[in-house]
């Protein structure tokens, strides 16, 4: 901080001394912004169209190339996308009509009683405030149907994610292969992640899970694998001295002393992957992402508004639970 | 019982060791090489034979390869050349599996700053050899409790490593060591993290330990006072090199060189100088009973005898036989030395 600052401080300082330099450089860009502008007004005049359009347009042969190879997994591989996409509509259908079919008071009351035993009193009651609210201004089934695909995204995620995580951790080839990737999917906007969905399952809430799962997954990896590096080398090393393998190390060192930054990393997976499931409504998935949209076609302002609302309170609620969980686990353990 | 063999073991660090072993390159200093070459010697042609249960110390100055050479009996560190026989078995050819037989059954350690499993218990963490070995939890924990007792933490089995004290934390380490019952228990500067009276009472509670257990130890300190009274044999290291191995009496009254010499320079000879060293002839048979010595023990601890007797000591031997005596001057002379040291220093 105080470094900058004082850096900062140099700068300015420096630049009054050199008040002559600047002004000849912004001088010169200034005649170079006119020249340019000038050249573009005789180009446009002249009808250079070499110059005002690009010349070769690539865009024709990829994008067919593309379209040939998906065309091709989905006609060969259309038995493993039905199959998976199967799978998941059955999976997500049951987790949505049972937690429908559960009545809203006990659902309320689980909820209530977690949030109390996992984070706080405050964040028990307040949970059950919030739910309470979401029922009332009739957003609960859409609310289950969002927590219904979350769940499943989420569980694909650590699935996946933490296993990724772990060889990462221990393969420093592998960890820099994925890197890039990580980097990649993290810098991407969103919408992006809703492309490789509708390409292999077509609309619906399945398409909404594979970009959900993309979407969240990186955190998950990330922090697993960060978590396992962090671990003291030293007591690693006393792991190794006592003739652990690599599997015993992991198990009964590397992963338990690692769970804190793994458990972050799922708390910022679920986040993420809530704020994809409501951007997923445009490839179809339903809940309450489904709503806003549905509202906002219609030009009800007063539906998309609480539909919205629905969102940040559904989200907040799970944030305080988890977090509440993760800082209550680290006191209690009380790693130095 | 075990025997460690150290034959003229290397490491070097950094990536390109084997140019220190060039024949241009091998009588270069340390120093030289690391500004040359880049490369750190942090073991020099290192030869050692430990013998089944002693303490043996490994002391040197900050730098000087002592953990380097203690890691690399456990395989923590691969040396650059040189082997290590460890019970006639070659433990720089054991493949993975028997390297892990090895610091299952035959090693364990005690580090510096502990390296305790900090989400395990007190229990958890004395059983850890035991779990990795897959003994049975029953069984794993009557034997981490029995251990932990032995170090004095009977009581505190379910705390956390956390919850204890440096010198409570650091007999969980023993513990945990002990628990495997290796054949040889390396010890890297166990008690320098302790804060000096808990050093000293750590120091005198291993000694009697070390008569308990009767196991091989390798014991590095930094400090030759700790030396002294743990170890049966002492090797100095300076630069990556043993500058000299003897007793502590040998050590002491006879330092090879002038930097084993500044080392020694404020131990009082008292401290390590054996009764057999000064005793003389004794003029009859005739002994007092009640102010015997024996020939091996040194000459600091018969000293309150002296205050209460103005006779010479007898010296008596394990056999019960008169061996010598020491008269009062030489006890004196010694005293006068060690007292001349002290003020010279100032
Ligand atoms: N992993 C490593 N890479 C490079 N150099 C190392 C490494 N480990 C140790 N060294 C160097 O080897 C030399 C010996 O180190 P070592 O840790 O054995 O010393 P030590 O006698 O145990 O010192 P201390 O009393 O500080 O623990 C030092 O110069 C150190 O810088
Ligand atoms: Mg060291």
């Amino acid at each position: 901080m105080s470094v900058t600052l004082e850096k900062e401080k140099l700068s300015t300082q420096e630049s009054k001394e050199n008040d002559k330099s600047y002004i000849i450089k912004y001088g010169i860009s200034l005649v170079v912004f006119v020249i340019v502008m000038g050249l573009s007004w005789v180009i446009h005049l002249m009808k250079i169209t070499q110059i005002t359009d690009f010349p070769v347009n690539f865009s024709p042969p990829v994008t067919n190339a593309i379209d040939d190879f998906v065309d091709f997994l989905v006609v060969n591989f259309a038995w493993i996308f039905d199959w998976m996409s199967d799978q998941a509509k059955v999976l997500i259908g049951k987790i949505r009509d049972f937690l429908i079919w559960v009545p809203w008071p006990f659902t309320i009351l689980a909820i209530m009683y977690t949030g109390w035993k996992v984070a706080s009193r405050n964040v028990g009651i307040g949970s059950a405030i919030a739910l309470l609210l979401l029922g009332l201004f009739n957003l609960w089934v859409s609310a289950m149907v969002t927590i219904a695909i979350m769940v499943i995204a989420v569980l694909i995620s650590i699935v996946i994610g933490i296993p990724l995580g772990i060889i990462a951790a221990s393969s420093n080839r592998f960890d820099a292969a994925i890197k890039p990737i990580l980097d990649g999917m993290q810098t991407m906007p969103s919408f992006v992640y809703l492309v490789p969905g509708i390409m292999f399952f077509g609309l619906g809430n399945v398409a909404a899970i594979l970009a959900t799962v993309l979407y969240a997954i990186p955190p998950c990896i990330r922090l697993t694998n960060l978590g396992i590096r962090q671990v003291d080398i030293a007591v690693v090393e006393a792991g190794t001295a006592f003739g652990s393998n690599r599997m015993q190390l992991l198990t009964k060192v590397q992963i338990p002393m690692a769970i804190p930054t793994i458990m972050a990393g799922i708390n910022q997976t679920v986040m993420m992957a809530l704020a994809m499931v409501t951007i997923a409504a445009m490839v179809g998935a339903g809940g309450l992402g489904a709503d806003v949209f549905r509202a906002m076609g219609q030009l009800e302002q007063g539906d998309a508004v609480i539909a919205g609302l629905g969102i940040v309170v559904l989200a907040i609620v799970i944030d305080r639970i988890s977090q509440g969980y993760i800082n209550n686990r680290n006191q209690t353990t009380s790693i130095e | 019982m075990s025997n460690i063999e150290i034959v003229n073991l290397w490491k070097v660090f950094g990536n390109d060791p084997e140019i220190v072993f060039e024949p241009e390159n091998i009588n270069k200093t340390r120093s030289e090489i690391q500004d040359e070459f880049n490369q750190v010697v942090a073991l020099r042609n290192v030869n050692l034979s430990i013998n089944p249960g002693e303490t043996f110390v490994v002391m040197g100055l900050s730098g000087s390869g002592k953990s380097t050479l203690v890691r690399a009996l456990i395989r923590l560190i691969d040396p650059t050349s040189g082997s290590i026989l460890i019970n006639n078995q070659d433990v720089l050819q054991y493949n993975n599996q028997e390297l892990e037989n090895f610091r299952r059954h035959t090693v364990a350690m005690v580090f510096q700053h502990f390296g305790l499993f900090p989400h395990r218990t007190v229990l958890e963490n004395a059983a850890y050899g035991l779990e990795v070995q897959k003994v049975d939890t029953e069984a794993r924990n009557q034997k981490a409790l029995e251990v932990l007792e032995l170090v004095g933490l009977s009581g505190w089995e379910s705390s956390y490593p956390s919850e204890l004290s440096g010198g409570m934390q650091q007999r969980v380490g023993i513990a945990r060591a002990l628990a495997v019952e290796p054949d040889i228990l390396l010890m890297d500067e166990p008690f320098s993290g302790l804060d000096p009276l808990i050093r000293r009472q750590m120091r005198i509670e291993l000694k009697k330990l070390q008569q308990t257990i009767q196991k091989t130890i390798v014991f590095i300190t930094h400090d030759l006072d700790e030396a002294i009274t743990v170890g049966d044999r002492i090797a100095i290291m300076r630069d990556g090199e043993v500058t000299q191995l003897g007793t502590p009496e040998e050590i002491v009254t006879n330092p090879a060189n002038s930097f084993v010499e500044e080392f020694t320079f404020d131990i009082p000879k008292t401290r390590v100088t054996s009764v057999s060293n000064i005793m003389v002839k004794p003029s009859s048979q005739e002994f007092d009973r009640r102010y015997v010595v024996a020939p091996e023990s040194i000459v600091e601890d018969m000293i309150p005898l002296v205050l209460e007797t103005g006779d010479p000591i007898p010296v008596v031997d394990s056999k019960d036989e008169l061996v010598g005596v020491v008269p009062q001057e030489k006890i004196l002379e010694l005293v006068a030395q060690s007292a001349r040291q002290e003020y010279s220093e100032e």
